[in-house]
């Protein structure tokens, strides 16, 4: 592709606390196919981070292979990027993780790069509660090799080869839910209402953030019989609440009805707001989640929203209790011991 | 029948059973050994098992400084019945086989022409302790104070041993102590001795310390400032990062706050390990991983990427024999190619081949500036003797003076002052380019780092000149590489010659001997050990300078000679092959054999399936 982003800006466009544009949390051009539901992601990460107002280049973005780990070019243009191996950017988020905590990483990967080649090490990422944001961005199938069913595909739906999938899906959330995750939410790519602020929420988590987004292929998976095109997934998403995040510093200023509606601190002092929240489901009870996500999937609907949020995660960094300095910025002062003890050493070894 | 007689010179193989705690009574005999001043290198045969299976120890008392395999045995100590049929038939003919005569010999195995000596250590042991277990611990500790009056070994060093090895367990030192005394009191009063070997106080180890490669590589990572390790276990490499682990906990805890400067990671597979590598180097920490054949081959679609995107990647390959599963737990220098061309696509990799801990300690902390300087995979290639046995080796040593490497880095300032970064541009020539930190500054310096082609500036392309351009800047970098890596060691005999041999890594110490050996009966050879890939001009020259180079090897397929005519493009009638793949470390006899065999006006034309025989170690023990 030729294409260039245009580099003129109106002069009013909104500036953050930073002093940022959202232009200037944008990538390169997108060469996905017109209507791929990973360039509205894509645009819901621009407009997250530039809210959040996060430095540009304090983001690390990480990716494997496939049409959503191409995806990364196109948002955040200032921050450095790994497009990876396939199934494998948990691994390597892990080891940038720990070789400087200071940075935020940013993880996108597909249906095909997750739930099949990359299965071992997204859950063990989980496992591990890696400081990360895991975006899905699910389509139910391989578009780049042109259109096979993935795991995550439903049983009986058909993408546009026709044949219905014979094996059952593997659901991302309910999977991470299992295996301990402290931050699970499911959206929609065309719900940039409820996206946002879940991919907020996801940031300021401390721990693994899992957000499962069903994202339309249009080119092999928008067809009638798909239960990953726009119009199934508008018909049947039903959203376990709606989430405001509030940052820290901002007034609260929106006011809830009475009811069902609850207020969490995050680490840093933001607030996440949740209100019209499901009478059948606690966000904060992870058996309560568990249930929620199969009551759906048994009524045949998608269940969006946040589903699970640990609040008293603590992540990698703390569990092996690493320096609080970033390990990449220690040198030889900290890190080598010296002459004089490797003697002491030789003199244990005769 | 003559028997065997030496001093400080001999062959002495323990048949153990795994599992009994004989590995750390062999241990004190041969630590005894090197503290009354001798050169000792013991090595460690065992199975991959935890229990019950026969396991060997074997010691080289070498007090001329031979620490390779010789080939042979002088004196077997054998406790194991399982293997007691197989052990007696390798003594060397007037040579000692030592049993437990508790149960008689089985008539069938004995042997005329071997000093048959009987120790009754079961019915010590049982007259002696009555729990089961500690029967079967200080069984092993006996014989070693029966060796100890055999031997005519220096008792006050063996017990002082214990004391030492014992330190803050101190009750268990009296029960040792006494332990030994029984085996020594028993051939004492009972036996003749000393036999025919023994040793005396000598000495040849001066300041020299016995470890094994693998904590010498855990150290050495230490040293060279590695702050992430990422692995998974896999025998023989496990112990690499244990030792890391161990010495971090005592030198790498930040004073201040009491948290860890260091981070280790046990992956889930090895291709995680590698992942998290590239990940943290990728983001500006050392790191590095440790692994052994499988694992090798599952980083390798990883090791494509580091090369290709060119991050730094720290490997230490423990060898062992392949393929396969093969033998987990016994040597082999059989991973050379795989790793020197490891993944798909025009790929070649940056190898070291350590020979001694000291050069395990150098070599593992040098692999960190090499991988940072030279933005490419470093794969330290180790292999099971060098790394898990304990080794005489010059003591380690550290410059403080010395500032770590960190190769072509910008930083902020460095940025601003560039019009425009290329993280893929050629600046100085020599096909390095500059890289910089997730991180680093605002606006200048991201790109998108991947294993897909690009240009220069690191922006995504299929256009087939700029991968070319991008191919063949990689190769200029490999010329670059070839000056930075570890030169090759020339030991020239002080006679005119045209034949010379090669080799690398765990294969010196037993060729030094069997050059030795030749140049008695007049056959002069010149030696180079080889210490890096890419092969440096010197090698190209020592290889045209010679008629007849033979390459010695721990493989089936002569790896590294093929590394060479595929380098080099040299033919099959310049470079032979002198091989051992049996799983057991290559001996100075098997050496001096095949070179013999090979070495023209030799009468014998030996056929290519006998040659193979005769790499193997059953030829070899009556060789």
């Amino acid at each position: 592709m030729s294409y260039q982003v245009p580099k003129f800006r109106h002069p009013e466009l909104p500036v953050n606390e930073l002093g940022y544009t959202r232009a200037d949390y944008e990538g390169a051009i997108s060469t996905l196919c017109a209507g791929c539901g990973h360039d509205s992601i894509s645009g819901s990460i621009v407009r997250a981070c530039h809210e959040l107002s996060i430095e540009p280049h304090k983001i690390a973005k990480l990716s494997g292979i496939g049409c959503s780990s191409k995806a990364p070019t196109y948002f955040l243009g200032k921050s450095h990027g790994f497009n990876s191996v396939h199934g494998r950017m948990p691994s390597v988020a892990t080891g940038a993780a720990m070789a400087n905590r200071d940075l935020l990483y940013l993880g996108v990967s597909g249906d095909g790069d997750t739930a099949s080649i990359g299965m071992g090490q997204f859950t063990h990422a989980i496992r591990r509660n890696l400081n990360m944001v895991y975006i899905v961005m699910n389509n139910g199938c391989y578009g780049l090799t042109k259109g096979q069913d993935s795991a995550t595909a439903d049983e009986g739906s058909a993408s546009k080869k026709g044949d219905p999938n014979p094996f059952g899906a593997i659901d991302l959330p309910g999977l991470a839910l299992q295996l301990g995750a402290t931050f699970v939410a499911r959206s929609f790519s065309g719900d940039k209402g409820q996206l946002v602020p879940l991919i907020k929420a996801g940031m300021t988590h401390r721990g693994f953030a899992l957000i499962d987004v069903v994202s339309p292929c249009v080119t092999f998976n928008n067809n009638d019989a798909s239960t990953k095109s726009y119009e199934f997934v508008r018909e049947h998403a039903e959203a376990t609440g709606t989430v405001d995040f509030v940052p820290m510093r901002e007034e609260i200023t929106t006011s809830y009805e009475p009811g069902h509606s609850q207020e969490v601190t995050m680490h840093d002092g933001s607030v996440l707001h949740l209100h019209k929240l499901a009478e059948d489901l606690d966000p904060f009870d992870r058996a309560s989640a568990m249930l929620a996500l199969e009551r759906h999937r048994a009524a045949g609907s998608i269940l969006t929203g946040l589903i699970y949020m640990d609040k008293d995660s603590r992540d990698l960094h703390e569990v092996l209790d690493t320096s609080r300095r970033p390990l990449n910025g220690l040198g030889e002062e900290d890190l080598c011991p010296g002459n004089k003890v490797l003697q002491n050493i030789n003199h244990s070894l005769r | 029948m003559k028997s065997l007689e030496a001093v400080n010179e001999f062959v002495i193989k323990f048949a153990n059973v795994n599992g009994t705690g004989s590995a750390s009574a062999n241990n004190l005999f041969a630590k005894a050994l090197f503290r009354m001043g001798l050169p000792v290198s013991p090595k460690n045969i065992f199975p991959s098992n935890i229990q019950g299976l026969p396991t060997w120890y074997e010691v080289r008392v070498s007090e001329k400084g031979y620490l390779g395999r010789r080939g042979g045995v002088d004196i077997m100590l054998s406790v194991n019945p399982q293997s007691m049929p197989q052990d007696i038939k390798e003594v060397e003919p007037g040579g000692y086989f030592i049993y437990d005569n508790t149960k008689p010999l089985d008539l069938r195995l004995i042997r005329n022409d071997v000093n048959i000596i009987g120790l009754p250590l079961t019915r010590i042991c049982n007259e002696q302790y009555k729990d089961p277990r500690q029967r079967q611990l200080f069984k092993n500790v006996i014989y070693v104070g029966a060796l100890a009056a055999l031997l005519d070994m220096d008792f006050a060093v063996i017990t002082e041993l214990v004391g030492d090895q014992f330190k803050g367990k101190e009750k268990l030192v009296l029960p040792n102590i006494h332990a030994l005394e029984l085996g020594h009191q028993y051939v004492k009063a009972n036996l003749e001795c000393p036999i025919g070997i023994r040793v005396r106080k000598s000495d040849q180890v001066g300041d020299k310390i016995l470890l094994d490669g693998n904590t010498a590589l855990g150290l050495g990572a230490i040293y060279g400032g590695a702050t992430v390790a990422a692995w998974y276990p896999i025998t023989p490499s496990t112990s690499v990062v244990d030792a890391y682990e161990r010495y971090a906990k005592r030198l790498r805890i930040d004073p201040g706050t009491g948290k860890k400067n260091y981070a280790i990671l046990q992956a889930e597979d090895e291709l995680a390990a590698m992942g998290m590598v590239i990940g943290a180097s990728w983001n500006g920490a050392r790191a590095f991983t440790a692994t052994s054949g499988p694992g090798l081959s599952l980083m390798s679609e990883f090791l494509g990427l580091a090369y290709f995107a060119e991050i730094p990647t720290v490997l230490y390959d423990v060898q062992r024999a392949g393929p396969s599963t093969g033998m987990p737990t016994r040597t082999q220098q059989s991973d050379v190619l795989s790793a020197a061309y490891a993944s798909h696509g025009d790929t070649k990799q940056v190898l070291l081949f350590p020979a001694t801990p000291r050069e395990c300690f150098d070599f593992g902390a040098l692999s960190f500036d090499l991988a940072e300087r030279l933005q490419t995979p470093i794969i330290l290639m180790t292999d099971l003797d060098l790394g898990m046995n304990d080794n005489m080796s010059e003591p380690l040593e550290w410059d403080d003076e010395r500032k770590y490497d960190r190769g072509k880095v910008l930083g902020a300032e460095d940025l601003d002052k560039l019009e425009r970064f290329g993280r893929y541009l050629d600046v100085d020539g020599d096909g390095i380019c500059y890289r910089t930190y997730p991180g680093t500054h605002p606006d200048k310096g991201a790109f998108f780092t991947r294993g897909t082609s690009r240009d220069e500036y690191a922006i995504y392309t299929e256009r087939g000149e700029e991968y070319e351009k991008n191919m063949h800047r990689l190769m200029a970098k490999w010329e670059t590489i070839k000056q930075h890596v570890p030169a090759p060691e020339t030991v020239r005999c002080e006679q005119a010659t045209d034949a010379a041999v090669l080799y690398y890594g765990t294969s010196e110490e037993s060729s030094r001997e069997a050059l030795d050996y030749l140049a008695e009966e007049g056959i002069h050879l010149n030696a180079m050990r080889v210490r890096a890939f890419p092969f440096s001009d010197e090698v190209e020259a020592f290889l045209h300078e010679h008629e007849r180079v033979f390459v010695i090897e721990q493989n089936r397929d002569a790896q590294l000679r093929t590394l060479l005519m595929a380098e080099f493009e040299l033919g099959p009638d310049k470079l032979k092959s002198v091989l051992c793949f049996d799983g057991t470390p290559i001996s100075a006899r098997n050496i001096r054999k095949q070179i013999l065999m090979q070495m023209p006006g030799h009468n014998v034309t030996p056929l290519r399936r006998e040659r193979i025989v005769g790499g193997t170690g059953q030829g070899e023990n009556r060789a």
